[in-house]
């Protein structure tokens, strides 16, 4: 009696992952103080300071100031600022390409044939080359970013779309449904929509932090943000001389940032992505 | 009264059906048996529309089974083996069931469906409520015939007399013809007027 008793009151799965609603108010809540103390921030305090030249972090300078005397704390929250919209904008363009390739894909034979080319073909080159390439074909610059990080990170999402819609599109309850006189239009509405939703959001925020370290990356190397506009891949590869120089602070607070952002989407998207499967664990 | 005639299937080049000839009339309670692989479950498809067959034809009173529309649920529908998998996971009961138009009220309490269940996902049921829950949808006012595929095969004795007994009680008393696809030749019977049984064609 007390086995069972046990067994029917048990607690069932204990969830190993925080809630996803919790991560995501972090990830928001950062987006959100950037972009609100970015759009605050004094532009006065983005000059430069021939007085306060590579001062170390302090009371006045909390992060230092770099050898032009800018101030690193603030020209930090101003390239985050930067490098959240591009991200953002990269990361909706990449997300609406795999959806439309994924959905395009179970149309029908030919299409999905072509959809699995296409997407191999992208796995298959490295994703930095890739990345260089387009960027240097668009010319470089914030545009160039954008198109060359969206291009790049649609293949798994789309992957995944791919295989998740095939699999409601040929699955017995769509069947049922048609065979009720459901059209094709409002099958795709209240079976494969609820399905692909979740995959879509969680998939989106994964592909964030990519983008904005990827716009880092290219940044850091010349093809990305242009040079006078604050990001973080510009302030990490200006502060390669300083950091020669022993002013280690200058990379300090731009790499921190951009890993805090980063790290925190990352997560959030991870708990989105468990919290996809279908209620009660199965599908 | 579905009838057909002269039906012929293949798979690529393997042919599973061939010189099919079938009639179910309204209320009766058909069988059908054979060997896995013989092509129960083709014919049931073809019977229900879902298929179409590359060689003779199905009626219903003797004219083409009418495509389902908005509005209009096909009259021959085809009951799937696996209930998990015919049901949209992410759908509750009360959903389901009026898939198809508005639940038909002496339907489900005859497949003793509880009103308790309806806010309730797919997974928050037990295997006999969920086959007798995908079953009560596909009870519609103009449903002629019923193809169920080896509907309580994934169920204990208990629950598969409950749910044919139900089933064929609620068939008889509205004119619906049922055929009930099965391996088990003690299930059909028990439940069918009559039986038929398909040979395994080689190759």
């Amino acid at each position: 009696m007390t086995a069972i008793e046990l067994l029917s009151r048990g607690p069932g799965r204990a969830r190993t992952s925080r809630h996803p609603a919790w991560r995501g108010a972090v990830a928001g809540g950062l987006v959100l103080l950037i972009m609100a103390g970015a759009a605050l921030l004094p532009p006065a305090w983005l000059d430069l300071d021939i007085h306060a030249v590579g001062v170390p972090p302090g009371p006045w300078h909390p992060a230092g100031t770099d050898s032009l005397g800018r101030d690193v704390a603030a020209r930090t929250l101003a390239a985050l600022s930067v490098s959240v919209t591009v991200g953002l904008t990269a990361a909706i363009a990449s997300t609406a390409i795999a959806l439309a390739l994924g959905l395009a894909a179970s149309m029908g034979r030919g299409a999905d044939h072509v959809v699995g080319v296409l997407t191999e073909l992208v796995l298959g080159l490295p994703h930095f080359v890739l990345l260089i390439m387009v960027a240097f074909a668009t010319g470089g610059g914030t545009t160039g970013v954008i198109v060359a990080v969206a291009l790049t990170h649609w293949p798994r999402l789309a992957r995944l779309l791919r295989h998740e819609a095939q699999g409601v599109a040929a699955s017995d309850y769509v069947a049922v449904s048609r065979a009720l006189g459901r059209s094709r239009l409002w099958v795709a509405r209240h079976h494969l929509a609820p399905h692909l939703l979740p995959q879509v959001v969680a998939g989106f925020v994964l592909i964030f932090p990519h983008a904005i370290l990827h716009e880092a990356g290219l940044s850091f190397i010349g093809l990305g943000i242009e040079p006078h506009l604050p990001s973080v891949g510009v302030m990490l590869a200006q502060s390669l001389r300083e950091i020669i120089a022993g002013h280690w602070w200058v990379a300090l607070a731009p790499g921190l940032g951009l890993v805090i952002v980063a790290l925190a989407f990352e997560r959030f998207g991870e708990a989105l992505r468990q919290a996809a499967a279908a209620p009660g664990g199965t599908g | 009264m579905l009838t057909a005639r002269g039906l012929r299937h293949a798979y690529d080049t393997r042919t599973v059906l061939d010189g099919i000839d079938l009639a179910l009339a309204p209320g009766e309670v058909l069988g059908l048996g054979g060997p896995s692989g013989s092509g129960k479950s083709t014919l049931g498809q073809l019977l229900a529309g879902r298929m179409t067959p590359q060689a003779g034809r199905v009626r219903l009173d003797g004219a083409a089974l009418p495509a389902p529309a908005p509005g209009r649920p096909a009259p021959v529908q085809y009951a799937p083996q696996t209930a998990e998998l015919a049901v949209d996971p992410r759908w509750s009961v009360a959903r389901i069931l009026s898939n198809g138009g508005p639940p038909d009220g002496a339907a489900l309490s005859a497949l003793g469906i509880q009103p308790g269940w309806h806010d309730r996902r797919p997974s928050e049921l037990s295997g006999g409520e969920l086959a007798r829950v995908s079953l009560a949808r596909l009870i519609h006012p103009g449903l002629r015939a019923l193809i169920c595929d080896e509907i309580t095969a994934q169920l204990d004795a208990l629950e598969q007399a409950a749910l044919l007994d139900r089933l064929t009680g609620l068939a008889r008393r509205r004119g619906i013809g049922l055929l009930l696809i099965s391996h088990s030749a003690g299930l059909r019977a028990r439940y069918c007027t009559r039986s038929l049984t398909l040979v395994a064609r080689g190759g």
